[in-house]
């Protein structure tokens, strides 16, 4: 247990920790991810706070190495004789095996020259967000919904959180950051309306601003009308774009492709987006978050991995790199190299970019700019319940949701009874008009990027609901 | 355990709380997998911790930690109390528990055998075996296998007088088989999608499904769909086999009857319902063939939602859900039944851990077999021209759960009451009450089967949690199928 003075898991414990493992294990590797924090949520619906709830954990997770034979084993109980039994159950599962020849030796240390230049995500005052702060946040959302005669449904987040690797071979790194968010549903009787943001700053979010937009979007979108289902042309925020364009990244890891399960098979190096998509994977992007190394502890590095609508690059495990490099498909990849995206060990996904940036374009339209340029259309939200129809001509399906707008010459008409779709990714990241300028933007379907609104043209409705 | 939950008890009374429980888990995991002739992932889990849930000044407040020293739980008590204490700032009224006995009980689900005592190299061979099975087929260019044990043991100890200590053991297994050529992907799976088969039962739902014993004709069958014609677009009587209509139910009826989303509670995430209060008991539902029950009770079978209470000390219960084609019932909780007229609580809170909040959860939402004996086969050739669809490929449903589109992994065409050829990419959408109401045939028990779905999430922060769904092959007239690849 840690001391309940200083509940946050400090360098000097984890490393302590560590060397308890190490003695406790016969193994010929051994490796130990620590992650826990604090993190807290207040919940509120029917303008009122109905589920409010805080939570601390420490867990230790233990991968022991004999001679290409793996196997990790968890446990949040920190006590030496837990620790001892998890590096025992992590040797016990790993010991049954049959060698792996494809299984690397456990990374050597990078260096501190390497964690130079990662920026700080933790901040004190969202650290100190007490539940009192969460609640009166509430309350000025409430006051919002109460003002326009809606009701309103949210949450208020904060948290505080480490990540540390230790491995045999001295390699040791650590990140700690804290993490806010705010997202904020606004009800009518017919109609509804969404925001949501977050940031590691809780003073970069605007309860304020993001309430009275959705309070707007639900008092525009009311009595929505049936429009028939079809090709239109759509003007996609940003969550909308984040929601199913990621929905594509686990494709990029070079495992999906030696797996033959990527849509990516066979088309690394062609060009399938319009020359207007450049996409890279930069964790240290000022408006990214997250761990700067990977599963095994290797820093992650930036990659572009779409370059004016060609697939550039894929990311790569160590492992992944090194079996590319062997195989039929490493002429038609690119450039093959470990880039710090692997999951923890051991695993069958391999890798995946988590941490994407779509670049500026050099004529960036806002929102209202695409509303104006649009003489038919249809203004989006937020998608919902995304699910991949066809693996390889990435054919998503999905609903809009709270707050979808018809356009006609250049204006927001009406609200529109929420439409069902059936596109291609494919298609959509070749079909499009306009885009924004890139911000941080969250949903519920993908993680957390920096992405432009977008201008699509033909994109794909197939049915409509009742609402 | 009781004496850590005495002192969360003894702080949050002292504190002001006017209600208050805490449940203490013990939970570990076993998760084994293997890909293309190696083993993909060997890891076990455990996770030990308490939670506190308290109201205080009429609000709710709850709290987690994974220390269980004295000190650490009297705080995390005194921190619930804070929270339900801020929290009553933005109230309205004050929170109203539905009466239930108090009671002192030991529960634990039946097995044969523990998975955990099982050899891990047997069970890694065997998941080898199949997988070698798989790709022993030309044409296989992923197979995919995995084996899931959980063992979760609880205390729960409420201000209330009850006390329940209650271990739950869940077993999950299946396969899948991949096939990529030219410009498409094809899966098959087996004994469904998605993590197979999982039900709260022992190692010895392993011996029952046969699993080498089908991975040849699965491999054949992924392989087989590269060349199979792609399902048409049009109005067909569609037959869906049984862990595809398990699904339909999760998606369709499961999820909708919470109520919880009807008052708007989950309005934020997962969304709403269409099933107002003014729906209870003057809705119909779906067919007078259709009779649905959310039913946790060990009699109902080892679905993912059975068990002895629920996270609030109450007993496992079965509601009747659409009666007849009638809806008429709701899944319920003490805070919420009130609003359905019910002096007691359907038993449905449930939580994925310790750390978490227990919310209201599908248990078992089951339809009911066909009382007129009926196997599948015989619904075949009870259909004249139709499309039967086998195994989950994709669902979306939307947030207010009317319109709902699901594809499969294969399908076969019917004509004259027999399967005449197979078909790839199959799909079919529609309104949810429309589609019940035109269900016309349902098999018999023989072809009952429970069906788990081991990863549905709801909640902020979200939750996941287990659910079952005992189901038996079904047959909707006009079901529009094929919208997934209209003008795509």
């Amino acid at each position: 247990m840690l001391n309940a003075e200083c509940r946050m898991l400090t360098t000097n414990q984890a490393a302590d920790i560590f060397e308890r493992i190490k003695k406790h294990s016969t193994a010929d590797e051994v490796e130990v991810f620590f992650s826990g924090g604090k993190s807290a949520l207040t919940r509120f619906a029917n303008n009122v706070i109905h589920q409010n709830v805080a939570e601390e954990n420490y867990v230790v997770s233990v991968r022991t190495v004999f001679g290409g034979r793996t196997a990790r084993s968890t446990t949040n109980k920190l006590d030496d004789e837990s620790l001892k039994r998890v590096v025992q159950s992590s040797e016990n599962l790993a010991k049954v095996q049959h060698p792996d020849s494809d299984l690397l030796p456990v990374p050597d240390s990078c260096g501190a020259s390497a964690r130079e230049g990662s920026p700080s995500r933790r901040f004190e005052e969202t650290a100190a967000v007490t539940p009192q702060q969460r609640a009166e946040t509430v309350r000025k959302i409430v006051l919002i919904a109460d003002k326009h005669k809606l009701t309103t449904a949210g949450i208020v987040s904060t948290s505080e959180s480490v990540e540390a690797v230790f491995n045999s071979r001295g390699l040791n790194d650590w990140h700690m950051q804290t993490s806010s968010e705010i997202s904020i549903t606004m009800l009518a009787p017919d109609s509804s309306g969404w925001q949501k943001a977050n940031s590691p700053n809780v003073a970069n979010l605007d309860a304020t601003a993001l309430a009275e937009i959705a309070a707007r979007k639900a008092i525009e979108s009311a009595n929505p009308r049936e429009t028939p289902a079809g090709k239109y042309t759509v003007i996609l925020e940003p969550a909308a774009v984040l929601d199913i364009v990621g929905f594509m990244f686990f494709d990029f890891g070079g495992l999906a492709v030696l797996d033959q399960r990527s849509f990516l098979n066979n088309r690394v190096g062609t060009k399938l987006f319009g020359d207007n998509i450049n996409i890279w994977d930069d964790v240290a992007h000022p408006l990214q978050s997250g761990v700067p190394f990977d599963g095994e502890g290797v820093r992650r590095q930036k990659v572009q991995l779409v370059e004016n609508g060609v697939i550039k690059r894929l990311v790569y495990a160590r492992a992944t790199a090194e079996k590319m490099k062997h195989s039929e498909h490493k002429d038609k990849v690119g450039l093959v190299a470990p880039t710090g995206h692997g999951f923890p060990l051991p695993n069958e996904m391999g890798e995946a970019p988590m941490n994407i940036v779509f670049s500026e374009t050099p004529k960036p339209n806002s929102v209202d700019q695409m509303i104006s340029s649009t003489e038919r259309g249809v203004l989006v939200t937020r998608l919902w319940y995304i699910r991949e129809v066809d693996p390889y001509e990435k054919i998503l399906t999905g609903m809009t949701r709270d707050g979808t707008f018809y356009v006609e010459d250049g204006k927001i008409r009406h609200g529109v009874r929420n439409f069902r779709f059936n596109q291609s990714l494919i298609h959509m990241l070749s079909n499009v008009e306009a885009m924004g300028t890139p911000v941080r933007a969250s949903g519920e379907e993908s993680f957390d990027m920096v992405v432009p609104a977008m201008k699509v043209r033909d994109f794909n409705f197939t049915e409509v609901t009742k609402f | 355990m009781k004496d850590i939950a005495s002192w969360a008890l003894n702080v949050a009374a002292q504190r002001g709380a006017s209600y208050a429980d805490a449940r203490i888990a013990d939970d570990r995991s076993r998760a084994l997998s293997t890909k293309n002739g190696k083993v993909g992932g060997a890891s076990d889990s455990e996770s030990f911790g308490v939670g506190i849930r308290v109201i205080a000044d009429g609000a709710w407040g709850f709290a987690a930690s994974d220390d269980l020293s004295h000190a650490a739980v009297e705080a995390t008590a005194a921190r619930a109390v804070d929270i339900a204490k801020a929290s009553s700032r933005v109230k309205q009224r004050d929170i109203q528990l539905a009466p239930e006995k108090a009671v002192t009980a030991e529960w634990a689900t039946p097995f044969q055998i523990d998975p955990f005592t099982t050899s891990v190299e047997q069970n890694i061979d065997l998941l080898l075996k199949i997988d070698a099975e798989l790709r022993s087929v030309a044409g296989v260019t992923l197979a995919e296998t995995n084996m899931n044990f959980r063992r979760e043991e609880q205390w729960f100890v409420s201000s209330q007088d009850t006390n329940i200590h209650q271990t739950k053991y869940t077993t999950g297994v299946g396969y899948a088989a991949y096939a990529f050529a030219g410009s498409e992907i094809q899966k098959r799976s087996y004994p469904n999608s998605y993590g197979g088969q999982w039900q709260n039962k022992g190692y010895e739902l392993i011996g029952e499904l046969r699993l080498l014993e089908n991975a040849r004709r699965v491999g054949e069958e992924a392989v087989a769909l590269l060349k199979a014609e792609q399902c048409p677009e049009g109005v067909f009587d569609i037959i869906l086999d049984g862990s595809q209509l398990g699904l339909q139910i999760h998606e369709s009826v499961g999820h909708p009857i919470e109520l919880d989303r009807v008052l708007g509670m989950e309005a934020n995430f997962a969304g709403t319902s269409f099933l107002t209060l003014d729906k209870l008991r003057t809705l119909r539902y779906g067919s007078d063939l259709v009779n649905v029950v959310a039913d946790a009770r060990q009699e109902h079978g080892p679905g993912l939602g059975t068990f002895g209470f629920d996270e609030e000390g109450v007993p496992a219960q079965c509601t009747p859900i659409i009666t007849n084609g009638l809806f008429t019932g709701y899944l319920s909780s003490r805070e919420t039944a009130h609003n359905i007229g019910m002096n007691r609580s359907g038993g449905t809170l449930r939580a994925e851990c310790w750390n978490r909040l227990p919310i209201i959860r599908m248990t078992n939402i089951s339809i009911l077999p066909g009382e007129k004996p009926m196997t599948r086969e015989q619904l075949v050739a009870d259909t004249d021209d139709g499309i039967y669809l086998e195994t989950n490929k994709s669902w979306s449903i939307d947030d207010k759960r009317y319109n709902f589109q699901f594809s499969c992994e294969m399908g076969w065409e019917i004509k004259k009451g027999k399967r005449t050829r197979m078909l790839k990419n199959p799909s079919y959408s529609g309104i949810t009450t429309e589609f019940w109401n035109a269900m016309d045939a349902i098999c018999s028990r023989d072809e009952w089967i429970v069906w788990g779905t081991p990863h549905c999430g709801k909640g902020q922060p979200q939750q996941v949690m287990g659910t079952g769904h005992g189901a038996a092959p079904a047959r909707f007239r006009n079901t529009k199928v094929g919208s997934a690849y209209k003008g795509t």
